[in-house]
């Protein structure tokens, strides 16, 4: 196996509304980020839409073509993205990797703590969910938290394609990869 | 599909890695199936699908993926991440030359009855570019003095969309108060772009100060070569487009069935739209071969433009000695009216194309170019080369001294682009065709 590469990070851009926030955001980091999408199988994704323009459903659209298996959480969907929506994450049968979160930041310290129950390793907060006390009842209980910043746009910066359409990933590496 | 499971191996260092560095590996991974070091040219104009669905997720810009070099391109797409990191942006996209990435970048914000507040020293080019522009798509444009900060604020209307200046402007050498502007601009919530070419982001990097938008003539000092026509517009990533004023960035796009770039993509999203809008209609396409050239000229950006650097300061500095020059517009001198802004802005340096006036006029600009003999005569600038242009007798020759005052040229201005020669075999030759222009007058 080819050791993944020691990157040298560059900076990377602050999404757009939150100010200084990711100066002082400590849920952002690198080792936390590509530990996550290397050994995750299950993300359920809460609040995920079944509209095809919306980007939750571009994140979960992506994911699943990346190999991890999907499990929408929107009570108001039966099916999403050919899987079956269950209700909550206590309705979710089976393990739990990530809980990856589209939805109002005062709604997720409750989903952390849902997340807690059902054994989930690791919170994602995606762009501008940011909810310190959600990350703080993930963070004791001993999950990984990554926030304010979108799981599609890591996996693509650390192991996808995104370097393909001119973006920064922040990547700086003289290793020669095995996956493209 | 196997890979979202590889373990990891050691841990991310979490360095930030310096200019210099970046310069010469960011956005380029070695190459997966060969392992070639440098990178390769993909002459290709197309991409061979894995099956129907995954072009359908290309398409659909559901997945990042190639389909068509006017659109993407792995050799211009290193270009663009490469331009990208140096400037701080988050990310790039490449374009067939400067003034091609100037349009498509304003196209994206664009439509008829807005209105663009611009710098008025500018790049000959630019001026004519802006003029037509907004006589063929119908927007309002305003040129102000770029060092007068009240006459950014008072040309604001209900339908400015965006700034527009030069980090150091041309040919009277104004350096730009990025900070100041971008502060004015956000405080009417719109975006600052900036043509950084004479700077290039060793000098300034205009997205700490605040700017939004910055593009470049690659075929200047980026390549710095001379071999290529390419230019570049990265963006910072940070602007609001969803703040009500930008509706064509924020709405629904009929062209792919009703997606709201910037809702979806976020950060990405103005990006999204310069390059699956923009490019993709108005075509300027950079090829990978330049693309290719340019990155051999960024290796070593950050030596060469410290050495250009030192050459014009020496050369600006020498100038001033001469009886025949009346005045030198190095705005690095410690004489300048900038030279505060260029502590502040571009503490490297302030780039090496300058002008200067020789006394005498007309004719005594001809003796001048006609003496010279190692500075290379013609219409470009940021070459490893050096180059001299008299504007009164070539580009600017149509017009007259009331019309060249306008434009801030004198009939004795010279302007040079200081490149990398021996300095004191450029300033031997500037004394020989300074004699000729002093012989008669």
């Amino acid at each position: 196996m080819t050791p993944a590469a020691g990157d040298f990070a560059c900076a990377l851009p602050s999404p757009p509304g939150q100010g200084d926030a990711a100066d002082t955001n400590p849920y952002q980091d690198t080792d936390a980020i590509r530990r996550i999408l290397h050994t995750a199988r299950t993300i359920a994704i809460v609040g995920l839409s079944p509209n095809e323009l919306r980007a939750s459903n571009f994140v979960g659209f992506y994911l699943q073509r990346h190999g991890y298996h999907v499990v929408p959480v929107n009570p108001r969907e039966k099916v999403i993205l050919g899987q079956k929506s269950y209700p909550s994450l206590a309705d979710v049968p089976g393990p739990i990797d990530v809980v990856d979160v589209f939805r109002a930041p005062d709604a997720v310290p409750a989903i952390a703590r849902e997340a807690i129950a059902a054994g989930a390793k690791a919170l994602w907060l995606q762009y501008n969910v940011i909810s310190p006390e959600g990350a703080r009842i993930a963070t004791e209980a001993g999950l990984d938290v990554v926030m304010d910043r979108c799981m599609k746009v890591e996996h693509a910066r650390h192991l996808g394609r995104m370097h393909w359409l001119g973006f920064n990933t922040g990547r700086v590496t003289s290793r020669r990869e095995t996956t493209i | 599909m196997g890979e979202a499971r590889k373990e990891p191996g050691r841990a991310a260092a979490a360095r930030q890695a310096g200019f210099e560095t970046r310069a010469i590996h960011a956005g380029q991974r070695p190459d997966p199936y060969t392992g070639a070091r440098a990178v390769p040219i993909f002459q290709t104009t197309s991409y061979v699908f894995e099956d129907t669905a995954t072009a359908a997720a290309y398409f659909n810009l559901q997945e990042y993926g190639n389909t068509y070099s006017r659109i993407m391109n792995p050799t211009v797409a290193v270009f663009e991440e490469r331009v990208a990191s140096l400037e701080g942006g988050a990310g790039a996209v490449a374009f067939a030359s400067g003034l091609a990435a100037q349009s498509a970048a304003l196209f994206t914000i664009l439509q008829p009855g807005d209105h663009v507040v611009s710098s008025s020293a500018l790049y000959g080019g630019t001026v004519t570019q802006l003029n037509h522009l907004s006589r063929k798509l119908s927007f309002e444009l305003t040129f102000i003095d770029p060092d007068d900060l009240d006459a950014w604020r008072g040309a604001v209307r209900k339908n400015t969309k965006v700034f527009f200046a030069e980090t150091i402007g041309n040919p009277g050498g104004n350096v730009l108060d990025i900070e100041a502007v971008a502060k004015i601009a956000h405080e009417h919530e719109l975006p600052l772009m900036i043509d950084s070419t004479f700077a290039t982001p060793y000098l300034c990097r205009p997205i700490e100060w605040g700017a939004d938008i910055v593009t470049h003539s690659a075929t200047k000092f980026i390549g710095g070569h001379g071999t290529s026509i390419g230019g570049v517009a990265v963006e910072a990533g940070t602007f609001n487009w969803s703040n009500g004023r930008f509706p064509v960035v924020a709405d629904p796009s009929p062209a792919y069935h009703g997606l709201a770039f910037h809702e979806t993509f976020g950060v990405y999203g103005y990006l999204m739209k310069l390059r699956a809008e923009s490019l993709r209609d108005l075509g300027g396409a950079l090829s990978p071969f330049n693309a290719f050239l340019f990155l051999q000229g960024l290796e070593t950006l950050p030596l060469r433009m410290r050495r250009h650097v030192e050459n014009a300061l020496a050369i600006a500095r020498y100038l001033e000695t001469r009886p025949e020059v009346t005045g030198v517009r190095h705005p690095g001198l410690p004489t300048s009216r900038y030279r505060p802004l260029v502590e502040k802005y571009l503490p490297l340096g302030a780039g090496s194309i300058f002008a200067f006036d020789l006394a005498g006029g007309r004719d005594a600009g001809v003796r001048f170019i006609e003496a010279l003999s190692l500075w290379s005569h013609l219409a470009n600038v940021g070459d490893a080369k050096s180059l001299v242009i008299h504007p009164a007798s070539t580009t600017h020759r149509q017009l007259g001294e009331e019309a060249l005052a306008a434009a801030g040229i004198g009939p004795g201005t010279i302007r040079l682009s200081v490149g990398l020669e021996t300095v004191d075999d450029l300033i031997a030759d500037l004394e020989a065709g300074l004699c000729a222009a002093g012989a008669a007058a």
